[in-house]
């Protein structure tokens, strides 16, 4: 099967935020929370460097290795998803996650969280696909109609590429070659090694 | 003139055989120190991203969007936080809690109950009052929950899921979760009181020494004498005060995630919140076996109140002669034993 990976081509990303609003409004993320973020290093000094960030729904995850209730599962696709109805909100793989990508509805009182949110890689839940359900809980299943995630759909320079790792990473090596230079395969040592 | 040709030449070929060691091994000292072809050898933008991804450049990053991760990039000490909750945490943690379990049991196989030497008198002495007994069992109580719910969620998954499932285990955890957020603050402000009321008893001196020398009176024979506290109960109250102001302080830092916490935080925190309990649930396994089966007539002084007159000899002799000496020994209550003898006022001389 198909490996599903996000890469962000670090040289082609301008800091539109498109990513970040098309993934709010495909879903109604809840206020507060951002599934994706762009990240810029060096801002407004020579090289700097702008990347999109979200779960990058890791080969051996560190938020399913640490949940106390085994709420997280990887699909066949290999996304990793997680079942909202057991997340008790402990906060674990928001300690764990190298990427940042576990968040909260609430962060203040008594440390009560609420269930934890983070990119479905467009593939929803473990509800029935399409239902209301899923859509309450964890957004749009484009994945089950076909479609590749929004936020790399919709990038204007195509810096953000999502899909099989395999052909993302001969569309991006293909790039690489064409124009020269060196590959920044961004967070896939960290999310794809072993 | 031979001779000195001689010399002369015995001591160049010792020259030019010493330098052809020591230069080779000066040209060592020359390649491995710094110098400007090193450091053009590496590459840039491979230095670049190392330090983004060791956090060095954290100040550096910027985001439009207002996120609770922050700006962080990429953090690299989770994993750290992962490898070492479940591997030396979970694993050396059961270890240690089965450890003491099995320890305790075997202890009490072969040794047994420290039995009364002397039958019950019915005269009791005041040990532990009203206000002493309320703090010890509302910690007591709030330890055993805290101490239920916080393994459950560090062995609930390995231990737990297999018997009662998934669903059953999260509905369970959820309560557990809340249960420990609520109990916990109830629990400190208990422990704090306690540990500040009962300090002036617990600083060790020369007969502590000579009690430790004797094994506490359970691994030679005889009692070593002992006043209010004993060295063992000492230690354990230092136990519980190291133990406990660690598990507040960092149960603190994990409770109330407002104060801008970063992650490093939560993940020291973390540990250091489970690692503590765990030592301190397994030395609290002696401190319970010693108060309940372990020692008869000792229970009884933290429920009632008040201890036997044989008890209190037997265990707390240099106790035993101050109360007899200040005349705070009380006579049996209509003829029944202590048990009943619930009455926290002090009235021996009316009696």
């Amino acid at each position: 099967m198909a490996k599903m990976k996000f890469l962000c081509d670090t040289e082609r990303c301008i800091e539109c935020n498109a990513c970040v609003t098309a993934c709010k409004n495909e879903h109604e993320v809840p206020w507060g929370v951002n599934r994706r973020r762009v990240v810029t290093i060096d801002d407004g000094e020579p090289g700097e460097r702008t990347i999109s960030v979200a779960c990058m729904h890791c080969t051996d995850a560190p938020c399913a290795a640490v949940c106390p209730v085994d709420c997280f599962y990887t699909t066949e696709d290999g996304v990793v998803l997680h079942n909202k109805d057991l997340c008790i909100g402990c906060g674990y793989c928001f300690y764990a996650c190298p990427f940042g990508a576990p968040q909260y509805p609430q962060t203040s009182e008594y440390g009560a969280r609420g269930k934890m949110d983070k990119c479905t890689f467009c593939a929803g839940g473990p509800e029935e696909d399409h239902s209301a359900a899923e859509w309450e809980k964890y957004g749009k299943n484009r994945l089950a109609e076909g479609s590749l995630p929004l936020c790399a759909e919709m990038c204007s320079t195509k810096a953000l590429m999502a899909g099989d790792g395999n052909l993302v990473a001969d569309l991006y090596r293909e790039r690489v070659t064409r124009r020269g230079g060196r590959a920044d395969v961004w967070g896939w040592g960290t999310a794809y090694k072993g | 003139m031979t001779e000195t040709r001689k010399r002369a030449m015995r001591w160049s070929m010792l020259g030019v055989l010493l330098l052809s060691l020591i230069l080779p091994v000066g040209a060592y000292f020359i390649a491995t120190s710094p110098s400007v072809t090193a450091e053009e050898a590496t590459n840039p933008r491979a230095d670049y991203w190392r330090e983004v991804r060791s956090g060095q450049q954290e100040n550096a990053y910027t985001a439009v969007t207002e996120h609770s991760a922050g700006t962080v990039l990429i953090q690299s000490s989770g994993q750290n936080w992962r490898q070492l909750r479940n591997g030396p945490l979970a694993t050396y943690g059961g270890m240690i809690l089965i450890a003491a379990l099995v320890v305790i049991t075997l202890f009490y196989l072969l040794h047994g109950k420290v039995k009364l030497e002397h039958p019950r008198t019915g005269h009791t002495l005041l040990r532990w009052n009203s206000v002493d007994r309320l703090l010890h069992w509302v910690v007591a109580i709030g330890f055993i929950v805290l101490a239920v719910t916080g393994l459950s969620l560090l062995f609930g998954r390995a231990l737990l899921i297999p018997v009662f499932g998934k669903e059953g285990f999260a509905a369970y955890a959820q309560i557990a979760r809340d249960m420990h957020h609520w109990i916990a603050p109830v629990f400190a402000v208990a422990l704090l009181l306690m540990l500040v009321l009962w300090i002036r008893n617990n600083f060790f001196n020369q007969t502590d020494v000579r009690w430790f020398a004797a094994g506490g009176g359970i691994l030679k024979e005889g009692h070593p004498s002992a006043g209010f506290m004993n060295g063992g109960e000492k230690m354990w109250y230092w136990v519980v005060f190291f133990g406990g102001l660690a598990v507040c302080i960092s149960g603190f830092v994990l409770y109330l995630p407002i104060f801008g916490q970063t992650r490093p935080d939560f993940q020291l925190s973390h540990l250091v919140h489970a690692g503590f309990a765990v030592l301190w649930i397994a030395a609290s396994f002696g401190h319970v076996y010693i108060g309940t089966i372990g020692t008869e007539g000792a229970l009884e002084g933290m429920v009632t109140g008040h201890v036997d007159e044989s008890w209190a000899k037997q265990h707390h002799d240099l106790w035993y002669e101050e109360m007899q000496a200040k005349q705070q020994i009380h006579p049996p209550k209509e003829g029944k034993v202590s048990a009943e003898a619930t009455g926290d006022v002090v009235s021996s001389g009316a009696s």
